[in-house]
């Protein structure tokens, strides 16, 4: 390690940033946890499908019937625990695992923001986020004041990699050039005040998919300076207050607006304390009188290695799609977790014909008997869903006495307002197909080309 | 590059903050469409003047089962005959608008499930108790149940009547037959009440772009009905697409046997007349999916979706016409024709519930969920 690195390391600065970021972190993770609830959507997503979409390798992770609500308990219990502070290492690892499980739990309900959370809490249980201003704190031998640098600057980097990763994603011409697909999106918010109109303008379309995309880009390095940070975060404030009354994106603007906070000065978040202290009447001053001189403990850990594989995945990881021959689009393989928010514009039909090989016999299947429409739907323009619920049937129909079975799938999808065209070879026996990583054959030709990242 | 970005986002975000203030002129939306339009198009000359049109054929029946039962001859149950297919071809035109009184009350299943349970209408009858509201007796009920009771309960005429004149539960079969009469007509007139009294206009007002507005709302409808009654229901199902053989047993008016097709082209006509906006019995046309999709296409300047829905149409149609009047007949002898014209049909499924779907914007059977 170099010099330069080995000082950057032991640097140490005030604990206040990081305390706000877990404060808020585990609010919000409580609040999208009982928002979830009191939507129906466990119950909606989760008990009442007959059949669930696994992501490879995780097979193994289903919901518990009536027990998940259990699962949603615990998981918003840790999100408490984390915001007071309460045994922060076991509630974080207890909300990481439980959150993630749930993610995993049907792939259907995939949302990068939900990766975003998985990832963060990840993050977090490696950082001594409940040093200060936290019930576990209240053990002096535990508190801090000030924390290493590099701790709040982990946070700093994986928002700064979702921004800008993001914003490359839509370095594309689908994006840039045609301004698809919010020429899309944009027109059929006709109803909103004034702005309604605006929606039908081709001018607005394309202002907001580049300032979009430089928005992405650079309030990274915005937040970062001092000079512009109070500019770049009044633009996060409204950029995403945007995105939430155009869009159904729930919780998300939330907890990137709150997130944002982190690149502020300790003066701001020690504001943040005190007013939170008011409210539940604790004494701030009291308690940073005790604690003020205390610098972090340096024990050797292994933190900082694992937070540095981490971060060195997430800037790799994106990238894997290059393996892949075809449009990324197309055959999304590789389009997961990387970042790629709000980005296409895909619909598809999936009708699956279940074959005798030996008799020739078929007949088609009716997706509604298995699926809800939300899991028809995602299931109808990705490929690895469509496999899954092939072999489903497969499993199915030979559990009802078919024989020789084969199944075929006539699909077609529309992508970012394309005329829709066939999907997935109609001569391909699924059955025999098999997921891996591998570049999926059977996924017929895009004919069409979207230059870019 | 950054300044000039973020200044048009700026510009986006205050034009969106001042909205409130800036709009003093409604008026000023003239080159955006007009979805209300659309939606008054739809209500005033497409919906509401079908349910009244089929309304009256609807009270016809009734009259013409009355006659009939009180008066159980071959000649008023051949009358009865000729107003029942006239009101099952009218039902044909307001079928797909399953929305609001129609969508509470369960309409289409309550007027038109096929094959009928012709077991379970002989208990009914034997029994001479029943209570149509319940779902148990959607499939004993409707035009389909009707069909049964006049032409499928014996295979000549004197043997039918023979069942209202001379068998032992002859008064039995007569008020069930009324009843079923009645029991559309009721349905019907308390829909289009309902559409005459104050629905028109919350249907016409519900402009929101939201899953609840009235255009994603119907448009749904609409595709549902496309593909699950009209593709699968009339086509697809008896030909066998969705089971390892032929049912031919399944087609509507089975026991009529010689309008299936008739009742199939007049429902594609009706489909096919409201994506174009077509009032009803007349030749105008007004705002409709048709001309929405020619907006949306001199943004995204892409195919022009509308005309390839209005060939496919056209190609289904011609497909359709080649058919059997007898569509068991059709089945039996040479199903290929019959799974051609579903696989015409098909297409269309997938450029409305696809394709156009995505032009608009709209949610198939929207889920509320998040997005990203």
């Amino acid at each position: 390690m170099s010099t330069a690195l080995k000082t950057y390391f032991t640097k140490q600065t005030q604990a206040a940033p990081l305390a706000v970021f877990r404060v808020l972190f585990g609010v919000m993770m409580l609040v999208s946890i009982i928002r979830f609830w009191m939507n129906g959507w466990i119950e909606k997503l989760y008990i009442k499908p007959k059949f669930h979409f696994s992501y490879y390798g995780f097979e193994w992770v289903e919901p518990f019937g009536n027990y998940t609500y259990l699962l949603f308990i615990i998981c918003g219990l840790s999100a408490l625990f984390v915001a007071i502070g309460f045994k922060y290492r076991i509630a974080i690892i207890t909300f990481f695992l439980s959150f993630t499980y749930i993610e995993l739990m049907d792939k259907t309900t995939y949302l990068n923001h939900y990766y975003f959370i998985s990832c963060v809490s990840f993050l977090m249980i490696f950082l001594p986020a409940h040093n200060y201003f936290s019930f576990d704190a209240k053990n002096l031998k535990k508190a801090s004041f000030y924390i290493p640098n590099w701790t709040i600057d982990s946070i700093k980097l994986l928002l700064g990699i979702v921004y800008f990763y993001a914003g490359l994603a839509k370095l594309n011409s689908d994006w840039l050039l045609k301004a698809m697909p919010l020429k899309i999106w944009l027109p059929s918010k006709y109803d909103l005040p004034v702005l309604g109109d605006l929606m039908q303008q081709e001018w607005v379309h394309y202002a907001f998919s580049w300032s979009g995309a430089l928005y992405d880009l650079t309030i990274p390095f915005l937040l970062l300076y001092k000079r512009t940070r109070w500019f770049a975060f009044i633009l996060v404030v409204l950029f995403h207050i945007m995105t939430r009354a155009l869009f159904p994106i729930g919780m998300f603007p939330f907890i990137m607006i709150v997130s944002a906070l982190i690149f502020f000065d300790a003066s701001v978040h020690h504001k943040i304390l005190q007013f939170i202290s008011k409210a539940f009447k604790i004494d701030k001053a009291e308690m940073d009188k005790k604690i003020e001189t205390i610098f972090f403990q340096k024990k050797k850990n292994i933190s900082i290695t694992i937070i540095t594989v981490f971060l060195l995945f997430q800037l790799v990881f994106p990238w894997r799609y290059l393996a892949y021959p075809d449009e990324l689009f197309w055959t999304e393989e590789g389009y997961r977790f990387s970042w790629r928010v709000m980005l296409m514009e895909k619909a598809g039909y999936a009708q699956f014909k279940v074959v005798d090989g030996k008799t020739g016999k078929q007949f088609s299947v009716n997706n509604s008997d298995f699926l809800n429409t939300f899991q028809e739907k995602q299931m109808s323009f990705q490929p690895d869903f469509i496999l899954e619920y092939a072999h489903f049937l497969g499993e199915y129909f030979a559990s009802q006495g078919h024989q020789n079975l084969e199944v075929y799938v006539e699909s077609y999808v529309a992508l970012n307002g394309r005329l829709s065209q066939p999907f997935v070879d109609p001569t391909v026996n699924l059955l025999e197909e098999k997921e891996s990583f591998k570049h999926k054959t059977w996924i017929l030709d895009f004919n069409d080309e979207i230059k870019g990242l | 590059m950054v300044k000039k970005g973020l200044f048009l986002l700026l510009i986006g975000i205050i034009a969106f903050a001042c909205s409130e203030d800036e709009s003093t002129n409604p008026d000023e939306d003239n080159d955006a469409f007009d979805r209300k339009a659309m939606l008054i198009n739809w209500a005033d000359n497409i919906i509401v003047p079908s349910y009244t049109a089929f309304n009256t054929e609807a009270s016809n029946l009734v009259t013409a089962s009355n006659s009939f039962t009180e008066n159980p001859t071959v000649e008023t149950l051949q009358e009865l005959r000729v107003t029942w297919t006239g009101s099952y071809l009218a039902f044909q035109r307001v079928s797909m608008f399953e929305i609001g009184k129609a969508e509470a009350l369960n309409y289409r299943n309550r007027v038109n499930v096929y094959p009928t349970n012709t077991s379970e209408i002989d208990g009914l009858i034997a029994d001479g108790n029943y209570d149509l509201s319940l779902p148990s007796t959607i499939d004993a009920q409707g035009f389909p149940a009707i069909d049964y009771l006049i032409n499928g309960l014996a295979s000549s005429d004197e043997e039918i009547v023979a069942f209202y004149t001379t068998n032992g539960n002859a008064q039995n079969y007569k008020d069930y037959l009324n009843m079923l009469a009645e029991t559309i007509s009721t349905l019907t007139e308390t829909i289009l009440n309902d559409w005459n009294n104050g629905y028109r206009d919350t249907f016409v007002d519900n402009t929101s772009s939201s899953a609840s507005g009235s255009v994603d709302k119907l448009a749904n409808d609409y595709v549902f009905y496309y593909e699950k009654a009209l593709r699968a229901g009339k086509v697809g199902i008896p030909a066998g697409v969705f089971s390892n053989d032929p049912l031919p047993e399944k087609v509507e008016a089975f026991y009529k046997e010689d309008i299936s097709k008739q009742l199939a082209l007049e429902a594609l006509q009706a489909t096919q007349d409201f994506f174009e906006g077509k009032h009803f019995n007349s030749a105008t046309k007004g705002e409709s999916f048709k001309t929405y999709l020619a907006y949306l296409n001199t943004i995204k300047n892409g195919e022009n979706l509308g005309n390839l829905i209005t060939a496919q149409f056209e190609t289904a149609k011609t497909n359709l016409q080649g058919l059997n009047d007898n569509f068991s007949l059709q089945i039996e002898n040479d199903n290929t024709k019959m799974l051609n014209t579903y696989n015409e049909l098909q297409r269309n499924v997938i450029l409305m519930k696809v394709d156009m779907l995505q032009a608009m914007d709209i949610s198939v059977d929207y889920v509320d969920a998040d997005g990203d």
